[in-house]
């Protein structure tokens, strides 16, 4: 492994500026960066480990109803939150289909929404990839791509970005706060990733320095808690990245949905919020006939960037299902299979 | 067959006491307490780490390698390439034997396939050695490489598998499909599948002057050794090697390859003890993979669902350098009585590692074509898939016509069945759906493998205290050989267990034969057998012949060994203790070797399989096609179970890698480079605990008096023939959907 510097600041403060220089980068739980490093992906000249960083830990309500969740809980400690789960069921939900128990106990909120792709091209360093290196050329374009993206790509990147979590939060318009050289700031969760374009080697908006201290969920998103739903297709029942992935969330009043929330995963390089399909279903009855005008707008822009085609008739197919799962309303038990199209089955024992 | 036999009554007399009992692993409490030493548990004083480098490209050739770069790392304390190594005593491109499979041992700057090693670092410490090898930063001058199942001409291999007939037929098998009143003619294909052990192959190497000792995991102890002289140029005897447990093997680490020989040479190079672990990625490449097949199988039948010919040909690929070629259609020639089969092989060449055996090489690729294909033959035929291969049992072989030497096929059909629920099945596909909706499909399939025996040797002693020892090169690869060759060896000295002090697992014990072929513990337990028969009689002369002993004049027949004591066979309150007898003798301990071996004039009278039918059913989701097996019931006839709990976990284990084969493994190799892209457990799948349903195991009673003295066919592969046939079947039975090409993705049940 080449070797690093480490360094473990006791502050946030002192934290952005020892990560502020070139060829730092930040450790949190390390599941996907020291993979990185194993493999010669990821080659940082130093370390910032954050792990110890007060404060960054908690789950609070805040006075205006929103929730605040520091950037170091860890996927399972937020997943079985009781509250969490209660108030943002496909959140919870959506973090329970994520890679494995053990992972899950070690990955970090902060870390999950800064994964990185999971591109066979991208691990691969003899392979061209932009995001790995600028400018070298995308080998996953006519390369083994049946999993790669169908919504937002361009010619010089076609990976998605591989987070469930992410998924449902974008959803419900979460928000990121971010402590960097200019001081606090935030954002929302929507526009953290970025499309590839011509530089899909900058992935989100963050700048050198800029660390995730914490995600918020706004007062709203409890409101969709009874008919909110995360589902998953993929090609094990467990520990495996989305094929395609779909979180719906409906406000219903009287028998027409006041408001809908959409977002797909494993489609594009960031979460993909479906405004446009959103729009279809506000102050329809939750019908059959509706989700599939839903989903039909959700991929309107979609476009095989390989051997995908499928994954747009298969997400077209997902939105359905988690709209009709989301407009049945939220069980009161997750299953034991979170996500899986396999929940409802009997003898399901574990994920 | 032994010959040393104690009486002339059945030679599995005394066995029951031991033999049969579902003892736990013997080395269970050492594993989970992490007692059990792997090979890389080792770390003899002054041990160095060595890290290979493995080509980037599948064709080509090292043009330069910054070893100045690596040797500046600190810690890095040598970089071998072809340039600077040791010297072996033979060039590693040449074939000694059948058995002999070409390595790289960096003997050339030459590149044959993708992950191939290229150069070894070696370091004070594994992070310094890794870091080495990424510094040597290749170049190459890369030629176009040959991938895929039509990279090039074809040819004929001379022989598939181990020497089998690249053809074989019996009857007219296009008259046979002229006259049938209904045909099928399909082709179904499967990927390149790698064998990820749980430990990857490892050695940890120390040359002593010219004395070698090694630890590494292998399936082949005195095979590797025999490699091992050869490459090195030492005596048998300067070598030892260590493998007391294997954390899986499946064909990967039979034959000596070549990182565990780079181990042993960095060894030698720096004249300090080195330590060589592959990567996950670096096992798909030089330590060998089942290789891709396309299969086209052409059945016909008759107006009463009778078949009347079977063509089941296979294309596979080779390495561009040598030759094992999967014996993919041969799981035509045992199970379905038709007049007329016709089996044969053809085969491109690849940049790849040369393919390997991998569990149930030849049987499990043929096994889901074949098992599809009459799936498919009987709806054609408006049958019962059940039915129809009742219809079409075979009574003896059909390629040969032997009789067979045991088969109890049909018990297992029947007994599977049954604890399946299979006479519920409609026969239409799609008409199945759970309270969910989803749909459900039933499918089954019949499981084959031969039953096979290799040659080995055992020594038995009875010592003074009246304890036993049983000494064999024997492999634990995970399977239970600690444990079931115990219970055997226990027996065969009429000794309680725990009396007996059995040694295994390493080069200086005498030659158990390759674990491999379903047919360890039918060859070790053989020999074993045969050395615990031949002490006992040498036991039994010395109270016979004594007037001081009950037993004397009873003579070698006379007598029965039980609890450590002889025993007259007509006065059985007559006998002495293995103590009183040596005691009075004056004898420390006696002694005896015995061996195992394939019978030849049985193998020629008789057709040996173990069988089996396994029943599975499959959901899936109508609209979103994600697959799931739900329950599985496999029913195995295979001689003698000498430990049922083992045997079981065996089975399972064939059962679920039958299932992976179905629905989840394949390395996906780019098809512009040649490279593995998802040569990781994370991204090549095999089934989680989340995929495998209750399992349920039924072992079908079946005596075989040919196979060998004990009775034992092996269960070894088996489980993985018609498991994955049955899922794909159930998967068809569920969707009405075919797919021909394995795995089965979800892109193909989208309808």
């Amino acid at each position: 492994m080449k070797p690093f510097d480490y360094v473990r600041p006791a502050t946030v403060s002192d934290a952005v500026a020892a990560a502020a220089q070139s060829g730092a980068v930040y450790l949190a739980a390390g599941t996907n960066l020291l993979d990185l490093m194993k493999g010669g992906v990821s080659r940082p000249d130093r370390l910032v480990d954050v792990t110890h960083l007060d404060g960054l830990d908690g789950i609070e309500r805040l006075a205006d109803g929103s929730l605040r969740i520091g950037a170091l809980v860890s996927n399972a400690d937020l997943a079985h939150d009781a509250d969490f789960a209660r108030s943002y069921p496909a959140v919870a939900e959506a973090l329970l289909s994520g890679a494995s128990a053990q992972l899950r106990n070690a990955a970090t909120v902060g870390g999950n929404l800064l994964q990185r792709t999971r591109c066979a091209y991208f691990y691969d360093t003899a392979s061209r990839c932009n995001k790995r290196e600028a400018g070298s050329g995308c080998d996953a374009r006519g390369g083994e791509n049946r999993t790669h993206a169908v919504l937002g790509w361009s010619d010089s990147c076609i990976a998605t970005h591989p987070s469930d979590f992410c998924v449902p939060l974008v959803a419900l318009d979460a928000i990121v706060e971010i402590e960097g050289r200019g001081g606090r700031r935030e954002i929302a969760l929507d526009e953290l990733h970025r499309l590839p374009g011509d530089t899909p080697e900058r992935e989100s908006v963050l700048e050198p320095g800029d660390l995730i201290v914490a995600v918020r969920l706004p007062p709203a998103a409890r409101e969709f808690a009874p008919h909110a739903r995360y589902l998953k297709v993929r090609e094990r029942t467990s520990y495996a990245f989305a094929v395609v992935s779909a979180a719906a969330a409906l406000r219903i009043e009287n028998g027409k949905i006041a408001e809908a929330r959409l977002a797909l995963g494993g489609v594009a390089a960031k979460p993909w919020r479906a405004r446009a399909a959103e729009d279809v279903l506000k102050g329809v009855a939750p019908t059959a006939d509706a989700f599939q005008e839903a989903a039909w707008r959700a991929l309107t822009d979609a476009k095989p960037s390989g051997d995908n085609a499928f994954k747009i008739e298969l997400a077209r197919r997902i939105v359905v299902r988690a709209l009709t799962l989301a407009a049945a309303g939220t069980p009161a038990r997750l299953s034991a299979l979170p996500a899986s199209p396999f929940a409802s089955t009997s003898g399901a024992i574990h994920a | 067959m032994p010959e040393l036999n104690l009486t002339s009554a059945p030679a599995h007399l005394r066995h029951g006491s031991n033999i049969g009992q579902p003892l736990t692993r013997r080395d269970g409490v050492l594993k989970v307490t992490g007692q059990a030493t792997y090979a890389a548990d080792n770390h003899p004083p002054g041990m160095l780490f060595a890290v290979i480098a493995a080509a980037s490209i599948a064709h080509g050739r090292v043009t330069s390698l910054d070893v100045a770069a690596a040797k500046r790392h600190p810690g890095v304390v040598d970089v071998m390439t072809p340039d600077h190594k040791p010297p072996l005593a033979i060039d590693p491109e040449i074939k000694t034997n059948p058995f002999v499979f070409r390595m790289e041992a960096l003997q050339s700057s030459e590149v044959r396939y993708a992950n191939q090693p290229i150069a070894v670092v070696i370091a004070e410490t594994l992070e310094a050695a890794t870091e080495g090898a990424a510094l040597l930063a290749p170049r190459y001058e890369a030629q176009p490489p040959l991938i895929g199942l039509d990279a090039g001409e074809s040819f004929v291999p001379p022989v598939v598998g181990v020497g089998n007939p690249t053809e074989n037929h019996r009857g007219d098998v296009e008259a046979g499909l002229v006259s049938a009143e209904t045909q099928i003619d399909a082709t179904y294909e499967t990927p390149p599948q790698y064998h990820n052990a749980m430990e990857p192959h490892a050695v940890v190497a120390h040359w002593d002057g010219d004395k070698l000792s090694v630890d590494m995991p292998t399936q082949g102890l005195k095979l590797s050794l025999a490699r091992i002289a050869e490459l090195f140029g030492i005596a048998h005897d300067k070598i030892h090697i260590r493998s007391p447990f294997l954390g899986g093997g499946f064909g990967s680490k039979g034959l000596m390859g070549g990182p565990p020989v780079l181990g042993i040479m960095a060894a030698k190079l720096v004249g300090r003890p080195v330590k060589l672990v592959l990567r996950r990625e670096q096992m798909y490449g030089p330590v060998g993979h089942r290789a891709p097949t396309r299969q086209r199988l052409r059945i016909g039948a008759d107006g009463e669902g009778r078949l009347t010919a079977l063509d089941h040909h296979a294309r596979t690929v080779s390495s561009t350098f040598d030759d094992f070629y999967e014996p993919a259609a041969d799981a035509s020639h045992t199970l379905y009585a038709a007049p007329a089969i016709r089996t044969s092989h053809d085969a491109v060449r690849v940049n790849t590692g040369t393919p390997l055996f991998m569990r149930a090489p030849g049987e499990a690729t043929g096994s889901i074509a074949l098992e599809s294909a009459i799936d498919e033959i009987a709806w054609t035929c408006g049958i019962d898939p059940l039915a129809f291969r009742l219809k079409n049992y075979a009574e003896v072989e059909p390629i040969t016509g032997k009789p067979f030497s045991s088969k109890a096929l049909r018990a297992c059909y029947d007994q599977g069945a049954a604890r399946f629920g299979w006479a519920k099945r409609p026969l239409q596909p799609r008409q199945m759906r759970d309270d969910a909706g989803l749909l459900v499909g039933w499918g089954m399939g019949t499981a084959t493998f031969p039953a096979l025996m290799f040659q080995a040797e055992a020594r038995a002693a009875i010592r003074r205290d009246g304890s036993g020892v049983m000494e064999i090169g024997a492999h634990d690869m995970g399977q239970g050989a600690w444990t079931a060759l115990a219970q055997i060896a226990a027996d065969a000295v009429g000794l309680d267990i725990g009396r007996v002090a059995f040694k295994a697992g390493t080069s200086d014990l005498p030659d158990a034969g390759i674990a491999g072929g379903s047919a360890h513990t039918a060859t070790a337990g053989a020999a074993i057998h045969s050395a615990g028969a031949a002490v006992i009689a040498k036991l039994a002369d010395l109270a016979t012949n004594d007037e001081r002993s009950p037993l004397f004049g009873a003579g070698n027949a006379g007598v029965i060994a039980r609890d450590g004591r002889l025993i007259r066979r007509d006065d059985e309150s007559r006998g002495e203790s293995y103590a009183e007898i040596l005691a009075r003798a004056g004898v420390a301990e006696v002694e005896a070797r015995g061996t195992g071996a394939p019978n030849p004039a049985a193998m020629e009278e008789y057709a040996m399989h173990a069988h089996g039918a396994v029943f599975a059913e499959v959901k899936v989701d109508p609209e979103l096609s994600q697959v799931r097996v739900t329950r599985m019931v496999g029913a195995f006839a295979a001689g003698r179970i000498v430990n049922p709990r083992m045997v079981q976990s065996q089975l399972f284990g064939g059962m679920i890698w039958g299932l992976s084969f179905a629905l989840h493994e394949e390395a996906v190799t780019d098809r512009r480079s040649g490279r593995i892209m998802n040569a990781n457990l994370g991204e090549y799948h095999v089934p989680v605990n989340a995929d495998v349903p209750p399992l349920d195991v039924i072992t079908v009673e079946e005596h075989d008096p040919h196979v060998n003295a004990l009775g034992i066919k092996g269960v070894g592969e088996i489980g993985i023939t018609g498991s994955a046939g049955a899922v794909a079947n159930a998967v068809w039975h569920a969707t009405g959907v075919r797919v021909r090409k394995f795995p089965i993705r979800m892109e193909e049940l989208l309808v």
